[in-house]
C-alpha cells in the first residue's frame, strides 16, 4: 500500500528535508550541485531503493518532500524539459536495469544532466506497436541497429533513448523484440525534424543507419522487449494521472477567461455549450480527484484510461469552441515559424494553436480507439476481436 | 473579472466501509425482494408500490430515517448514507416513496422548527417507515426558482388549490403543503384523508415512481413554518433533492452497464459474441466513461451536502447537469444493444429507459441546472 501512513512519517520526511536544506544552502550552491546532493541524500525519488536517489518510502511520500522542497524555494529539476526520462525511462531502468546500469543512468537522468527520448513509434507501428521493424542484429559484444523511428519529443536534446527492436523476425510478433538504452551520439544516429500541423516541429523521426550499441546498454533479456516496453508504457499512464487541479485548471479555464472578458463575443448558442464543456469538465476533475483518493489510500480503480479518454476529447472539444467565441480573430493564427519547444504550452499560445494541437490529444499516449478497446476488454471484460496476427511469424505478416 | 468561487476543500469521493457495508444490505433486501419480471408485475398491478419492501427498509435497514437526527427517531447519518442507498434503489428501480418522503418531504421538515411537537412527531414517524409523506411540488420544480404560489391558504389554516404531478402523492399519508397565507408563505401540513384533498393519479411516464395531481378546496392544514423559513425549506429540500438524485442516476446507469455488458457476452450473431464487435465495445466503454465522471459529480454533492458545505449549489447543479443525461445515454444504449429484445414490454429495460428520462426532468433539467450555474460560476449569457 502506497501512503504515508500517519502525519508523524509526513513530519519525518519534512524535517529530513528540513536538515537537508541546513546542510546544503541552495542559496549559495550550484544548482547542479545542490540537486547532485538531494539525488545522494535520496530524497530525490523517494520511493527508489537507497543509493539510487531514494530512501524506499511509499510513493505518496514524493508530495510531501517536493512541497517542501518547494517551500524553501530550492531549485528543482526541471520536470518537464526530462518527462520522457523521469516517467519512463526511470522506473524502467530501475525494474529492469542490472545494478551497473542504474548506478551510470540514473542520476544524471534525476539532475537534468542527462535528457532521455522514447524510441517507440514506427511509421508502421503506431497503435501496433508490436508490429514494428527496427532490426537489430548481434555483431560480438554489439548489436546493429536498423530502423526509423518517428514521434520522437525531445530526440534533438537528448542524451539517451530507450529504444525498441525487432530482434527475431521468424517469430510471432510479440516474442521477438528486445529493448536497449541507445546512444542519441552514436554514429548512425540520425535526427530530422517532424514539421506538424501547428507549424512547429515538437517532434523528430529518427534514423538509425548501423549504429552500434553495446550488449551491456540492453535492459531485460533477449526477446522479452515487449514486457520491458509494456512496464513502460504502464508507468506512462501512472504519469498522466498527475497532480490534482483546482476548478477551471486547464483548458476549460482558458474559455471561461475569455468568455469573461470578451462579453461582446457571447452568444446563446455558444453559451450553452460552453456550460456543457464546464459541466463535462468539472466532473472529469472530480474524477480524477477521486482517482487520487483511490489510490492514496491503496485501491487503485481502472479509471485512468477513462480519463485519459475525456481529457482529449474536452480539450478538443473546448478548443474549437474557443476558435468559434473569437469570431473574426479566430480567422488568424498567431504564428506559422517553424520552432522547436522544449514542451507543450497550450496556455502560452492562441487559440488556433490549442486547437490544432489538442487535435493530438486522442492520437499521442494511446488513440482514444485504442483505449476504448482497452477499457472494453480490461475494464468491461467484452471478447476481443478475432486476430490475425497471433501465431504467425513476424515476417510472414502482411504489411 | 471574478471567476467561479473558491471551493472550501476537496470533498471526499469513496465510499466508506460503513457505507460499502450499507450497500450490501440494501442490495440483498432489493435482490430478495423480487426480480425485475416481478416489478414489472407490480407496476401494471393495482399497488404498483411494493409498501412491504418499503417497510423493510425503513424498519429493518433505517433507510428512511438516515437524515434525520437520533434525538427525533432516526440514524442520524448523513446525505452521504442517503446518496448511497438512492444508488441502490437506482439500481433495482425500487418502487418503494424513498425520494418523496425520505428525501424531499423529511429535508423540507428538518429545516422548519423542529421542536414543534407535529414536526417532530412526524418526522419520527416517517423516519420509521410508520408514515409516508410527501413535498407537495411538481416533481420538475427546480430548486432556486421561487416559491411555489398555485395553493393559497386562509388565516384559519384553510388551503385551496392544485399541484400537478406530485411524486409518490399516491401512497402518502401527509402531503407538506407550500401554499401563500395571508402572511406570505407558508409551509402546511395536509392529512390525505382528509376533506376536501382529492389525489388523482395520473398515467406517469416512469412506471416505477407515481405522480398525482393533487387538489385541495378548503381542505384542513396545520401550518409548521411561516415567511422566510417556509421558502428556505423548500428551496433545501429542492437543492438536497437533485444533489441526491444524482446518485440515483448513477446507480439507474450502472444497471444498464452491467446488464448490457452480460447480454452482449453471451449473445451471437455472425459467428461472435456481440461484444467483440469494435463498434459495440466503444459505445460501452463510452457508458463507462460517462459512469466514472458521474460517479464523480454524484459522490462531491453527496459529500457538500452532508458537510453543509457553501459549495453546493455549485456541485448539486453539476451533478444533475451531468447526472441526468448520463443515465439517459446508458438507458438509450442498454435498449440499442440490446437490439429487438431492448425493444420489448417483457424485458425490463424501457422501465429503466422511462426512470432515466424522469429523472431528466424531475427537480430541474440539466438545461436549467447549466443555466443556474452561468450565475454562480461567473459564466453570464
Amino acid at each position: 500500500m502506497s501512503t504515508v501512513d500517519s502525519e508523524g512519517d509526513a513530519e519525518d520526511l519534512r524535517s529530513r528535508v528540513r536538515e537537508f536544506l541546513r546542510e546544503h544552502d541552495h542559496t549559495v550552491m550550484e544548482p547542479l550541485d545542490f540537486l547532485r546532493a538531494r539525488f545522494d541524500a535520496g530524497l530525490a525519488w523517494v520511493h527508489f531503493p537507497a543509493g539510487l536517489g531514494g530512501i524506499g518510502a511509499p510513493r505518496a511520500a514524493q508530495a510531501v518532500v517536493d512541497a517542501e522542497f518547494e517551500a524553501a524555494g530550492a531549485p528543482d529539476n526541471n520536470p518537464r524539459r526530462i518527462g520522457i526520462g523521469l516517467g519512463m525511462a526511470a522506473p524502467t531502468i530501475l525494474q529492469f536495469g542490472t545494478e551497473e546500469q542504474q548506478r551510470r543512468f540514473l542520476r544524471p537522468l534525476w539532475t537534468g544532466e542527462e535528457v532521455w527520448c522514447q524510441l517507440f513509434s514506427e511509421p508502421g507501428a503506431g497503435s501496433d506497436l508490436a508490429a514494428l521493424g527496427t532490426r537489430a542484429v548481434r555483431d560480438g559484444s554489439d548489436w546493429v541497429v536498423e530502423g526509423q523511428k518517428v514521434w520522437t519529443s525531445g530526440a534533438h536534446v537528448a542524451r539517451w533513448a530507450i529504444l525498441v527492436t525487432r530482434t527475431d523476425p521468424e517469430v510471432p510478433k510479440h516474442q521477438g523484440m528486445t529493448y536497449f538504452v541507445c546512444d542519441m551520439t552514436a554514429p548512425g544516429v540520425e535526427v530530422r525534424p517532424l514539421r506538424q500541423i501547428t507549424g512547429e516541429a515538437e517532434f523528430n523521426e529518427v534514423f538509425l543507419n548501423g549504429v552500434r550499441i553495446p550488449d551491456a546498454q540492453r535492459l531485460g533479456e533477449i526477446g522479452d522487449g515487449w514486457r520491458v516496453a509494456q512496464a513502460t508504457l504502464m508507468n506512462e499512464r501512472v504519469a498522466i494521472g498527475g497532480r490534482p487541479t483546482p476548478r477551471e485548471g486547464g483548458m476549460v479555464g482558458v474559455v471561461a477567461q475569455t468568455w469573461r472578458e470578451r462579453p461582446e463575443l457571447r452568444t446563446p448558442e455558444l453559451h450553452d455549450r460552453l456550460l456543457r464543456l464546464w459541466v463535462e469538465a468539472e466532473a472529469a476533475r472530480l474524477a480524477g480527484d477521486r482517482l487520487r483518493q483511490q489510490l492514496a489510500v491503496g485501491r487503485p480503480g481502472p479509471e485512468g484510461s477513462a480519463m485519459k479518454l475525456a481529457f482529449a476529447r474536452l480539450s478538443q472539444e473546448l478548443s474549437a469552441l474557443e476558435v468559434e467565441l473569437l469570431g473574426e480573430e479566430g480567422l488568424r493564427y498567431d504564428d506559422w515559424t517553424l520552432r522547436r519547444p522544449d514542451l507543450v504550452d497550450f496556455t502560452g499560445r492562441e487559440a488556433g494553436y490549442r486547437y490544432l494541437r489538442a487535435k493530438g490529444n486522442s492520437i499521442e499516449g494511446g488513440t482514444s480507439e485504442v483505449l476504448r478497446n482497452i477499457i472494453a476488454e480490461r475494464v468491461l471484460g467484452l471478447p476481443t476481436e478475432p486476430r490475425a496476427d497471433k501465431d504467425v511469424a513476424w515476417k510472414d505478416l502482411p504489411r | 473579472m471574478e471567476g467561479p468561487p473558491a471551493m472550501t476543500g476537496t470533498p471526499d469521493l469513496l465510499y466508506s466501509d460503513v457505507e460499502t457495508d450499507l450497500r450490501a444490505s440494501v442490495r440483498d433486501l432489493l435482490t430478495d425482494h423480487g426480480d425485475p419480471a416481478a416489478l414489472l408485475a407490480r407496476v401494471e398491478s393495482g399497488e404498483p408500490y411494493d409498501l412491504k419492501l418499503w417497510r423493510t427498509l425503513a424498519g429493518d435497514l433505517g433507510a428512511a430515517g438516515l437524515l434525520v437526527p437520533e434525538s427525533l427517531g432516526g440514524q442520524g447519518a448523513s446525505a452521504r448514507e442517503t446518496a448511497l442507498v438512492l444508488e441502490e434503489l437506482g439500481r433495482g428501480l425500487a418502487p418503494v416513496p424513498f425520494l418523496g418522503s425520505a428525501v424531499l418531504a423529511t429535508c423540507a421538515l428538518l429545516h422548519t422548527d423542529t421542536t414543534q411537537q407535529p414536526v417532530a412527531e412526524l418526522l419520527g414517524r416517517l423516519a420509521s417507515g410508520a408514515a409516508i409523506g410527501c413535498l407537495a411540488v411538481p416533481l420538475s420544480a427546480m430548486p432556486g426558482t421561487g416559491f411555489p404560489t398555485g395553493v393559497r391558504a386562509t388565516a384559519e389554516g384553510r388551503l385551496t388549490g392544485r399541484i400537478g404531478t406530485v411524486a409518490d402523492a399516491t401512497v402518502a399519508e401527509t402531503l407538506v403543503v407550500p401554499a401563500a397565507g395571508p402572511d406570505g408563505a407558508g409551509l402546511y401540513l395536509v392529512e390525505t384523508r382528509a376533506a376536501g384533498v382529492t389525489v388523482a393519479e395520473a398515467v406517469p411516464l416512469d412506471l416505477t415512481r407515481r405522480l398525482a395531481d393533487v387538489t385541495l378546496e378548503d381542505a384542513p392544514a396545520r401550518r409548521v413554518a411561516g415567511q422566510d423559513t417556509a421558502a428556505a425549506a423548500v428551496r433545501a429540500a429542492l437543492l438536497a433533492g437533485a444533489a441526491l438524485l444524482a446518485s440515483e442516476q448513477l446507480g439507474l446507469a450502472q444497471w444498464c452497464l452491467d446488464e448490457t455488458v452480460a447480454y452482449v457476452k453471451q449473445r451471437y450473431q455472425f459467428g461472435r459474441p456481440v461484444g467483440s464487435f469494435q463498434a459495440v465495445k466503444h459505445r460501452l466503454a463510452e457508458v463507462y466513461l460517462h459512469l466514472v465522471s458521474a460517479r464523480a459529480a454524484a459522490r462531491a454533492a453527496a459529500d457538500t451536502l452532508a458537510r453543509d458545505d457553501t459549495d453546493l449549489p455549485v456541485t448539486a447543479a453539476v451533478a444533475q447537469a451531468y447526472c441526468a443525461p448520463a443515465a439517459v445515454h446508458a438507458a438509450e444504449e442498454c435498449i440499442q444493444l440490446h437490439g429487438g429484445i431492448g425493444m420489448t414490454w417483457e424485458h425490463p429495460a424501457h422501465l429503466y429507459l422511462k426512470r432515466a428520462k424522469a429523472d431528466e426532468l424531475a427537480l430541474g433539467t440539466p438545461a436549467k441546472h447549466r443555466r443556474i450555474l452561468a450565475g454562480l460560476v461567473d459564466l453570464p449569457g
